[in-house]
């Protein structure tokens, strides 16, 4: 069986499974149901200074965005952190760290933009002898509205700042923690680099309103009739975070810097793809607070039966495995073509590529084939959009397959060669060949 | 072949232990609907919409339902099949619709069409809104002969159409074999009625109860006093066996048995059961009579099983209710003694030179239908011993149509009885209109 060990911004943990940041983490008896369950490490629920924690409100904290069958896609929640008292939180980390030595156990924390506020629960946090701190500046609720979470994460010269500053007064490893609110997310990153970042961690959660009830006339999560928006997150938001990892992956300035992926992870596909973007592990809320902490199982066998097919005995041999591959539209090969291919054998003839195509595309797949119900891919019109395969509901049924020669709907030459945007002669700013 | 639905329905006790009301297709609760319903693939050119005789848009009215927009979904039946309630229940949905749902071809399981309607139509008639109303008065009289389902279907669309609608009914209900000729427990909490008054609630339509053609009125009569005459009375006939003893006590008529036990009229149940027969009504009245006391009911068919008009689901159902199903056997002679009778000779159809004697108290003959012109309709062609009718359903005579089983052509399904209601009355409106 692979090995799945990682060390993580100098973190070790026997898996790449930790829990983010959230309600699951939120104490002791949450943190060693998931230790037990078999989680690599857990990033504690993010604490605030001393003095009387925050309060939640009393009404939901939660909305949910169903898909088939009521399964949770998306989720938001407008919960904040942690609302116990800092001694008993630090008093149980301490604990638990004592008792799980092989786990990771990070702490986050979210205290005012002040050095004075930071170099304080620093040296609290330090005494419990955990292993790191994640920064959280991305809450997009309720804190941000008091100059907390995303407020901070969405100035960058701000990021900078305060993870200087926890370099400076603490020996610990410091992942910064970002929001995906924000139009570039290179800009915190880089900040985050400059600070001094052991790591970061993406995404946090998104603005977002979950639903509209349309007799009350107000949005839910509703507390008393009113509603406020909350963080989304869940399988829906998985590709805006994978896109933010990899964009931070092969950016020239913070190639290289740890990244803990999160954002929709359900299943250990969806970590591998995290991590072949580039994530050093990632972390999980929503599918834990779904489905329980014992999908881990799922995931430790999914990913070491996976790695062992693929001959990879440590995740280091394929974190950032997909990224030589990720680049810009301008790189794309213009001299490649695809065509639908429809497996017969396969159709059950629900006719959803043939509408997709003919209402809202090329017009490339029949109907009908003399007289008979038939779906059949026309190459002079299919341009190769993967619009039916995306669209049909049974698996491999429609493929897209390379052609090599004339493409009857261009006549041209394709699949010999590679040329790109950067010298395709429609291009007003092209390069000259080479 | 995969049975569409769990067979035998649910038969609870009531709560002094007496079997309460039998529903074969039981109704879906509100969460079974909302997960059927997103198993649709709302296909494209539906093979269910095609497959239906009233051309149902099946893929639309199943989105309805996913987005809890049940009228709305039963709007979408009824503007195609007025019947949409009672069809949902009798139709042979798995040699109709859902045998031709896409998703049989990749695991021999279809959407539940027709329990999903049922789930759409219920919710219609607890509602109780009323959907459709008379169209603008045209001044022109129509004359139907037969409350059954062709006769309301055309008197529900030229009500809707503007025109004056009599429907002269020869029994004191109306509703035709819905009302008298299918199972009790295939038309469970009185819905053929609800259904009915539903029909007629659109207005417009005058019911003559016990007025029956060729003995309260004639043909000529409705002719010279409507504008146009719609013939959809059904078959008046009983088909005899022609074997000796047909006439000793306990020799019965199917569709006598089932009418009464729909009636609420005492109708007697032997111990020992025959049933002759093979098609829908045999298999109606061997489950009745299992369910009403028989301890042992057999159905005997001529033929071979694969060629009894019964469906395998209909078979199913008779033998999940102990019901034997013999085959292969011509009856010879009712034996009797004292004048009742006693047992059932049959002989062998592959020719050998023995025969089979079924001991009974009570046979059963359920060997088909016929139409009786003789009942006032003398003056129209035949076809096949049936009226003759044209694409647009009329008749021979100018301004008469016809439709439902008493036309030639039909399937003797109470789905096709309304398809040639609604085309019949499409083409009433445009004679009217000349």
């Amino acid at each position: 069986m692979a090995d799945l060990t990682t060390t993580f911004a100098g973190i070790k943990s026997p898996n790449p499974f930790w829990l983010a940041s959230a309600p699951p983490t939120d104490k002791a008896y949450n943190v060693i149901r998931a230790y037990q369950a078999g989680w690599g490490g857990v990033v504690w629920k993010t604490l605030g200074e001393a003095g009387p924690p925050v309060v939640n409100v009393n009404g939901p904290r939660y909305g949910a965005l169903h898909g088939a069958d009521r399964r949770v896609i998306g989720f938001n929640n407008i919960e904040l952190i942690t609302d116990r008292p800092l001694e008993l939180n630090l008093q149980e980390i301490k604990q638990v760290k004592r008792d799980w030595k092989d786990r990771a156990l990070v702490v986050s924390l979210m205290v005012p933009c002040e050095e004075e506020a930071w170099k304080a629960i620093l040296k609290q946090v330090e005494e419990t002898e955990a292993d790191g701190v994640e920064l959280n500046f991305g809450c997009p609720h309720g804190m941000s509205e008091r100059g907390m979470g995303s407020a901070v994460g969405q100035v960058p010269d701000y990021v900078e700042m305060v993870t200087r500053w926890c370099k400076q007064h603490s020996r610990m490893p410091v992942i910064v923690k970002l929001t995906p609110n924000i139009s570039d997310i290179r800009a915190p990153a880089r900040a985050a680099k400059r600070g001094g970042a052991d790591a970061v961690s993406l995404i946090n959660t998104i603005n977002s309103i979950i639903g509209v009830d349309l007799d009350a006339m107000t949005i839910a999560p509703s507390t008393d009739g009113k509603g406020t928006h909350g963080g989304y997150c869940g399988p829906a938001v998985k590709p805006i975070a994978m896109n933010m990892v990899a964009e931070i992956a092969r950016d020239a300035e913070t190639r290289g810097i740890p990244i803990s992926g999160i954002g929709g992870v359900t299943t250990w596909r969806d970590a591998a793809e995290f991590m072949t973007l580039g994530a050093g592990n990632v972390q999980v809320c929503t599918a834990a607070m779904v489905y329980g902490f014992r999908i881990v199982e799922e995931m430790i066998t999914g990913l070491s039966e996976w790695m062992d097919g693929k001959g990879h005995t440590s995740t280091a041999d394929f974190i950032g495995g997909a990224i030589p591959n990720v680049t810009d539209w301008q790189y794309l090969n213009l001299d490649y073509a695809v065509k639908a291919r429809i497996d017969q054998d396969k159709c059950i003839s629900c006719g959803r590529c043939h509408i997709a195509c003919e209402d809202t595309s090329h017009q490339a797949i029949t109907a009908m084939v003399d007289g008979k119900r038939r779906f059949e891919v026309i190459d002079e019109e299919c341009v190769g959009c993967n619009l039916c395969a995306s669209v049909c509901p049974v698996e491999d049924c429609i493929t897209m397959e390379p052609i090599t020669g004339l493409d009857p709907r261009t006549g041209r030459e394709v699949g010999r060669s590679y040329s790109n945007w950067t010298t395709h002669p429609n291009n007003p700013n092209r390069k000259a060949a080479e | 072949m995969a049975l569409a639905g769990q067979v035998g329905g649910n038969c609870p006790k009531g709560a002094n232990g007496s079997p309460i009301e039998f529903d074969l297709h039981a109704p879906l609760t509100g969460h079974q609907a909302r997960v059927e319903a997103e198993r649709c693939y709302y296909c494209y050119d539906a093979p269910c919409t095609t497959a239906c005789p009233t051309s149902i848009d099946i893929p639309l009215f199943i989105r309805q339902i996913s987005t809890g927009n049940e009228l709305g979904a039963a709007k979408t039946i009824l503007d195609s099949n007025i019947m949409g309630a009672m069809c949902a229940r009798v139709c042979p949905t798995e040699q109709l619709c859902e045998q031709a749902c896409v998703r049989n071809t990749a695991e021999d399981k279809p959407v539940t069409i027709g329990l999903l309607q049922r789930h759409a139509t219920d919710a219609l008639f607890d509602d109780g809104r009323q959907l459709y109303g008379v169209g603008a008065p045209t001044g022109k009289t129509v004359a139907i002969v037969g409350a059954g389902p062709a006769g309301l279907a055309c008197g529900h669309a030229l009500a809707r159409l503007g025109h004056a609608v009599t429907i002269f009914e020869g029994r004191a209900k109306s509703g035709g074999l819905n009302e008298y000729g299918i199972a009790a427990y295939k038309a469970a909490g009185g819905i053929a009625a609800r259904e009915v008054d539903y029909i007629l609630g659109v207005g417009g339509i005058e019911v003559k109860h016990d007025t029956r053609l060729g003995r309260d009125i004639s043909l000529d009569l409705l002719r010279s006093q409507f504008d146009a005459v719609f013939l959809g009375m059904g078959l008046g006939g009983v088909n005899a066996v022609g074997i000796p003893g047909e006439g000793l006590a306990g020799v019965e008529d199917a569709v006598g048995f089932i009418a009464a036990l729909r009636q609420g009229v005492p109708a007697p149940v032997g111990r020992r059961v025959v049933v002759i027969g093979g098609g829908m009504t045999a298999i109606d009245v061997a489950v009745q009579a299992r369910l009403t006391g028989a301890e042992d009911v057999t159905i005997v068919y001529r033929g071979a099983e694969s060629a009894m008009k019964a469906s395998p689901y209909e078979r199913e159902v008779a033998r999940s209710r102990d019901v034997r199903i013999k085959t292969g056997l011509r009856p010879k002679a009712i034996v009797g003694e004292g004048g009742r009778v006693m047992a059932v000779e049959f002989a062998y159809a592959d020719g050998r030179d023995e025969t089979c004697v079924i001991p009974a108290d009570q046979v059963f003959k359920a060997v088909g239908q016929s139409f009786l012109a003789g009942d006032g309709a003398s003056a129209l062609a035949l076809d096949g011993g049936r009226i003759a009718v044209d694409a647009g359903r009329a008749t021979s005579l100018p301004g008469v149509f016809a439709g439902g089983d008493c036309a030639a052509g039909g399937q003797d399904l109470t789905v096709a009885a309304v398809e040639d209601g609604k085309i019949a009355a499409l083409s009433i409106d445009s004679y009217l209109r000349a």
